[in-house]
């Protein structure tokens, strides 16, 4: 079988991000239905939130290739 | 691609399929094969073609829609200035009042991702050019210039800069780990995730979409346990295509979104 670690790499690496993406969306979804009315903001607030956390596993996923 | 098909169809090796992978995406150009600017070949390719007429698509759509406009719309006119209220909605609601002369960007940021990525779907084409790294990494470089434009702009360079670098309020100590962190994510990573979450959702959608068509056509035709296999990707294509879909709306929106709110938070100073 041939391939590269670096695939096992990114998988290990997007462990991290998938665990913190669910507590954010989780809590966003959770605080939408608690209070309907800020749902505009929480979602906003919520992408930030995601775009941070993506970067982390967006990183991992170039590594995996540019190494 | 075709050492999966040429597997599959004629029996052999599998050998080697994750290094053709690049040929989803590389194509060979047809025309002025030659031409080059320094050393950079300029030759165009069937995604540059697929880019081009979505462009044209885009362009005639919004002067076909807008050519005489009326004050209560019609279905076509309302249907794109549904399409310009969702970026005004993004504008006014991130950046705030001042956000209203950034809505022509994003309205373009928006149509244009979203008409680039579509093409994934659209049969004959079958190709987002936003794949190539090229064009998610023009429109995060364009975005870029824009946020640290308005910066400079708004609230000077010194200032603008020494408030991203200085954040106030912190203890001076820990300026020390704060001042490369936000160096690093202000100028430098910012773009790059901005072109990478783009260019890697559409890689990773193109993949999928050309799998699931091709296992149809290489398992469909053969015999009972090869048409299991192909029928059940057979029902299965829709869902993909609806959810690439999906994918390919909220990619739009998310560059979009972020680009206002980068925008929005050089507008202002920190407090």
């Amino acid at each position: 079988m041939t391939g590269t670690i670096n695939v096992l790499g990114y998988a290990v690496a997007t462990l991290g991000p998938a665990i913190g993406l669910g507590l954010v969306i989780s809590k966003a979804i959770e605080s939408m239905a608690r209070q309907p009315e800020a749902a505009g903001m929480v979602r906003t607030t919520m992408f930030i939130g995601v775009a941070v956390i993506e970067a982390l596993a967006l990183l991992a996923f170039v590594l995996a290739f540019a190494l | 691609m075709t050492n999966v098909l040429a597997a599959a169809e004629w029996g052999g090796e599998f050998e080697g399929v994750l290094d053709p992978i690049n040929a989803l995406f590389d194509f060979p150009a047809f025309l002025f094969e030659d031409l080059e600017l320094f050393g950079i070949p300029l030759g165009v390719n069937r995604t540059i073609v697929i880019a081009w007429i979505m462009c044209a698509v885009v362009g005639l759509v919004f002067y076909l829609g807008t050519r005489d406009a009326k004050i209560v719309p019609g279905r076509f006119q309302g249907f794109l200035e549904m399409v310009v209220d969702l970026n005004r909605g993004i504008a006014v609601d991130i950046i705030g009042p001042k956000g209203v002369r950034f809505v022509p960007l994003l309205t373009t940021f928006f149509v244009g991702i979203f008409a680039l990525n579509l093409a994934k779907l659209i049969p004959v084409f079958m190709m987002p050019p936003t794949s190539r790294i090229a064009w998610p990494l023009f429109l995060a470089v364009l975005s870029w210039l824009v946020y640290v434009g308005v910066g400079i702009k708004e609230q000077g360079f010194g200032h603008y800069v020494g408030g991203v670098l200085f954040p106030p309020g912190v203890p001076k100590a820990l300026y020390v780990i704060l001042t490369p962190i936000e160096l690093l994510s202000n100028f430098v990573l910012r773009p790059f995730t901005l072109a990478i979450r783009l260019f890697a959702n559409m890689v990773a959608g193109h993949i999928l979409v050309v799998i699931t068509l091709s296992t149809i056509h290489v398992f469909l035709p053969s015999m009972p346990v090869g048409w299991t296999v192909g029928g059940f990707a057979l029902i299965l294509a829709p869902i993909v295509f609806a959810f690439e879909f999906f994918i390919i709306a909220l990619q739009a929106y998310i560059f979009t979104m972020l680009t206002a709110v980068y925008i929005g938070s050089s507008m202002e100073a920190h407090h």
